[in-house]
């Protein structure tokens, strides 16, 4: 009786002395849990949506912990990012500024209030700053105004730029970037529109 | 229960905002709310969903024919003052924690025996508990948000929020984090709370319920996380899931002391 008492007090002690009866993997668990019993699919936004791949797990476990992730695991993700990017086909990355600009003015899309059959906006004055004339953009982003005017146009530059929108992860794994073409959220023609943005020396961005 | 005459003037420009919204500049759109909000100052129209909820709570209802003035909010049967600020709590009653918009679903049932149906925003019983939600809010004002961390259940729940708040996932790879974990940013023009941060998790723990400029429409806490996830590309989170109560634990821990505002009024 005594004996059990006394266990019985070390226990509780031991109790109070941490955050949680639960340790963090079990802890981990049970958000993973909660995620899969919270959400339910809606419109065009599949329960599906909720999975994370290596990528976002591996994101998300460094952002919760503070931890950032080793130099090796970085660049192992980063790698696979980088091979599943797809040049377009044609060989031209540039397309029509104008049409780049109004695509990085829309932020709609893909949402269970949006439809399938409209297309996805760039959202990309969400959180950069691109021509000087739109001054209500985001700063979850750096400043995109002179971006081809600073790097200039060479193979290089339109090759990492690409790469960049395609799947700005390739570049840097924790980035908050969304992966506007691994992902699917925009269409070739429509990341060609964006590159001329960003690089055609004609483009407000770059004036 | 108008307390200005005013009021009716800005309810009616509320609904010239909400029309004119999509077609104005974002900056236009701001100036003018600003200035709607200069003048609704003293006056926020939530006022009409607090006198509702009031009347609600008095309210003999229900095939039990019962007020729901025995209900318990965590601070006693009854008690209302300081309920909305130390929500979710765990209920030994139903084996959980709950927020306040759960925890008056389960007073409904327990005193007036009314089975609601919540499901949608502002649709059937929902749209009591909005203005029960908003009496609720209201007489907790300046008061400092103290959500319980005593019960392991509450401690839990707090963990599993922090968790949630940083997943990322759907096909914008968005977690919470990804817009209210730094300081200083914006969406457009939108000013970003940095929600891991103890002022601005309080405060916009305490920003719901709202009245919102844009659509007239109240948003308790449930309707406003279902929104981020939305705009998250996420799939739809079900009122009370877990995932909520956790978020709203998280936000509430992290913010604790604030002083309270509910009922805001917002974009």
């Amino acid at each position: 009786m005594r004996k059990s008492t006394l266990l019985m007090a070390g226990i509780s002690f031991a109790l109070a002395g941490c955050a949680t009866m639960y340790s963090a993997v079990e802890l981990d668990k049970m958000a993973k849990e909660a995620v899969e019993k919270s959400f339910a699919a809606k419109g065009i936004a599949k329960k599906e949506r909720i999975n994370q791949d290596a990528i976002n797990l591996a994101c998300t476990n460094a952002e919760l912990t503070k931890t950032p992730l080793s130099g090796e695991a970085t660049r192992k993700l980063e790698a696979a990012e980088y091979q599943a990017i797809k040049y377009p086909a044609d060989g031209k990355f540039l397309g029509d500024w104008k049409a780049g600009e109004k695509l990085a003015q829309d932020g709609r899309g893909s949402t269970y209030s949006d439809s399938a059959s409209v297309p996805n906006g760039g959202n990309c004055y969400n959180c950069h700053q691109i021509s000087k004339e739109e001054i209500s953009h985001g700063t979850l982003g750096p400043s995109l105004y002179n971006f081809g005017k600073l790097r200039g146009n060479s193979e290089a530059v339109v090759k990492y730029t690409w790469g960049k929108i395609y799947n700005a992860k390739a570049f840097n794994a924790c980035t908050n970037m969304p992966r506007f073409g691994h992902q699917g959220i925009l269409t070739e023609n429509q990341m060609k529109d964006l590159m001329a943005l960003l690089l055609d020396p004609a483009s407000p961005v770059n004036k | 229960m108008l307390r200005k005459p005013i009021q009716r003037v800005v309810l009616g420009l509320a609904v010239g905002l909400s029309s004119g919204l999509p077609a104005m500049a974002q900056t236009d759109a701001e100036k003018a709310i600003d200035r709607y909000r200069e003048l609704v100052a003293d006056g926020n129209p939530a006022e009409l969903w607090e006198a509702k909820g009031e009347d609600l709570w008095k309210k003999k209802r229900g095939p039990k024919n019962a007020s729901l003035e025995k209900c318990d909010l965590g601070l006693g049967p009854g008690v209302v003052k300081g309920a909305y600020v130390s929500l979710p709590r765990y209920f030994d009653d139903v084996k959980k924690v709950q927020d306040l918009e759960t925890r008056l679903v389960s007073c409904m049932d327990q005193h007036q025996g009314i089975k609601a149906k919540v499901a949608n925003y502002d649709r059937d019983d929902h749209k009591d508990v909005i203005s029960l939600v908003a009496w609720i809010a209201s007489e907790s004002r300046g008061m400092p948000v103290n959500v319980p961390q005593s019960h392991p259940e509450e401690k839990r729940m707090y963990e599993v929020g922090k968790r949630v708040f940083f997943y990322r996932a759907g096909p914008y790879d968005f977690a919470c984090a990804t817009c209210h974990a730094a300081d200083n940013t914006r969406i457009r023009l939108q000013g970003l709370p940095n929600l891991t941060n103890n002022e601005p998790a309080g405060k916009a723990f305490t920003s719901w319920p709202a009245y919102r400029v844009s659509n007239s429409q109240l948003w308790p806490m449930q309707k406003r996380l279902e929104d981020c996830f939305r705009q998250q590309r996420f799939p739809y989170v079900e009122f009370g899931s877990d995932v909520t109560i956790a978020l709203s634990s998280y936000m509430g821990v992290t913010g604790k002391g604030v002083k309270s505002l509910a009922p805001t009024i917002k974009r």
